[in-house]
């Protein structure tokens, strides 16, 4: 996962083409507990660098996604809707959540690489 | 715990502890002009029984609904509650419990709403209803936002056969929130067709059955061009009793029912407190506001009750929460429980039947009346009258008598001059022929 960025808010995206695949960090799926709903937004919405897009709700809370990167949504994991706990069980994997088509590029740059997130997280333990 | 109030000494050790000089200076960042100079003049106290005297005086001014012929409805019906509901929602068990966060100690209340949801589920034809809104007015209001969360729009069309407290709450809940609510002019005659107002803007249509004049409406069409418009129906319905009759808004296809509960188990007074329904489509289920109870099995797998869903609501989410109620009718809700359970579902219908008999015949006798047009082909247990003379003055006529004639739609629409001659009649299991004749032979008089 070398073209893998991370945002503070601990979404994690991955570019093939001009196509941004996004999803929760794994760390961010440990932290929220069971997984029982993830709302997903509708293909075609625009939406800027970190608008709300989506919300994931565990047994705890539910909490908002924001989108890292401006972009307008070209697909949605459907498979989410019958077994939300993959963001659990595969969080950077099958339980991806939404992808957007980029608008800038360059705003990706302004994310982090795995080993900064690391760090990222280390400090917030 | 006694009351006691403060003394002159409590005060200044407080203002000395606190480094005020006086209570007034506590309200120097209230206005001059805002603050009273000196206290209203009230009264010198009086003893007990001097004040039962003096309330019982004020009281008497009013005429009570059960002294007199009484046929106000239009959102407030005045039913039979059996003394059985009262004797249950006073036990210590139900009067005290508040919100059962902890379900190890409030499986009794908990399992009390978990069967008034299935009940209001199942006289819907709905898949899912919550532990209760405030009334049917704040229910409404509370679909309006829904819609609008599940369809990310922001406009509403409020129909003209609507309630007008339910317009009034809902465009009030709506005037800061960036809803624009659409109020289609009043339509009395059970004709108002709202599709074409419906386009790929509107977040969702709201409309009453029976409506607001009685009529009794199919919304199937509507809620199908609803629906190809990505729109929500929502179908408000403000005497329950009805659904021991007519089609239920679940069955004509609606995505949000709101009801007003207060005719079972419930009494009148004044307006409230009342205890809203709300129901919706399972695909719904995580935009609805309010508190949801769910059923569940412990770790012995034995059945029990929590409230389920609870992520979304403020004590949780804060500002992010579907709605800001706090709470529920818990009381109110109880009593709408005891009732519907103690009528069953045979029970029920035959309440409604009896209704329904009560206004047919109540219709028959005032359409002999020089001066009156039935406006409805269709009803439940209240119609709309057309008089020869404006209905407000009659009302104020017959109340001097007393007789509760009927609400005059100007109350509601008050300059309207077209609707200044109707007045809305309703008649329920408790109306006699005694007051049928009374408030034909008073009309007769009146006209």
């Amino acid at each position: 996962m070398s073209n893998v960025k991370f945002s503070k808010e601990h979404e994690w995206v991955r570019l093939e083409g001009d196509i941004a695949t996004v999803g929760i960090t794994d760390y961010a799926q440990s932290q929220l507990g069971d997984i029982v709903y993830v709302e997903l937004p509708d293909i075609g919405t625009t939406v800027d660098k970190d608008g709300e897009i989506a919300t994931v709700e565990s047994v705890k809370a539910a909490s908002e996604i924001y989108a890292p990167i401006t972009g307008e949504v070209s697909g949605v994991n459907e498979a989410l809707n019958d077994d939300p706990s993959l963001v659990n069980s595969d969080a950077e994997g099958d339980g991806w959540i939404f992808k957007l088509k980029v608008a800038d590029e360059a705003e990706l740059d302004e994310l982090m690489d795995p080993g900064e997130y690391e760090e990222y997280v280390k400090e917030l333990d | 715990m006694r009351y006691l109030p403060l003394t002159d000494d409590d005060r200044r050790d407080m203002l000395a502890t606190i480094g005020a000089p006086s209570i007034e200076a506590l309200y120097r960042d209230v206005p001059e002009a805002a603050r009273l100079t000196s206290l209203i003049d009230l009264p010198n106290h009086q003893g007990e029984i001097e004040v039962e005297r003096h309330m019982a005086e004020l009281a008497a001014r009013n005429v009570n609904a059960g002294s007199a012929p009484f046929f106000l409805g239009a959102g407030s019906y005045r039913h039979h509650i059996p003394a059985s509901v009262d004797y249950m929602i006073q036990r210590g068990e139900f009067l005290t419990a508040y919100t059962p966060y902890q379900p190890e100690i409030s499986q009794g209340t908990l399992q009390t709403l978990f069967e008034f949801q299935t009940m209001v589920a199942l006289i819907t034809d709905m898949d899912v209803a919550n532990a209760s809104m405030y009334d049917g007015a704040t229910s409404t209001a509370e679909a309006v936002l829904m819609a609008c969360r599940v369809t990310r729009r922001k406009r509403a069309i409020l129909s003209g056969a609507l309630h007008p407290h339910y317009r009034e709450v809902t465009e009030t809940t709506c005037r800061y929130n960036g809803t624009e609510v659409v109020l289609s002019p009043p339509v009395t005659d059970g004709g108002e067709d709202l599709t074409g107002m419906i386009d790929d803007s509107v977040a969702c249509v709201v409309v009453q059955n029976p409506d607001l004049f009685g009529h009794i409406r199919d919304f199937s069409a509507l809620a199908e061009a609803c629906h190809a418009a990505g729109a929500l129906l929502v179908v408000a319905v403000a005497e329950i009793v009805s659904l021991g009759l007519v089609a239920p808004p679940g069955a004509m296809g609606a995505d949000i029912v709101t009801a007003e509960g207060q005719s079972i188990g419930n009494p009148m007074g004044f307006g409230g407190p009342h205890v809203g329904l709300f129901a919706a489509r399972d695909k719904f289920v995580r935009q609805m506001p309010g508190r949801l109870c769910g059923e569940t099995v412990d770790a012995e797998g034995q059945r029990g009750y929590v409230l389920t869903l609870s992520t979304r609501e403020q004590h949780i989410r804060r500002e992010k929460a579907t709605s800001n109620i706090c709470t529920n009718s818990g009381l109110c809700t109880t009593a709408f429980a005891v009732h519907m359970a103690l009528l069953g579902e045979s029970g029920f219908t035959r309440l409604a039947e009896i209704n329904h008999g009560k206004a047919v015949q109540l219709a028959e006798r005032l359409g002999r009346v020089n001066g009156i047009e039935i406006v409805n082909d269709t009803f439940f247990n209240e119609f709309t009258i057309r008089l020869s003379r404006p209905a407000a003055q009659i009302a104020d006529a017959l109340a001097a008598v007393p007789i509760l004639a009927g609400v005059p739609v100007s109350r509601f629409y008050p300059g309207d001059d077209g609707l200044a001659d109707l007045m809305i009649v309703a008649a329920t299991e408790l109306t006699t022929d005694e007051d049928m004749e009374a408030l034909a032979n008073g009309l007769e008089e009146a006209l």
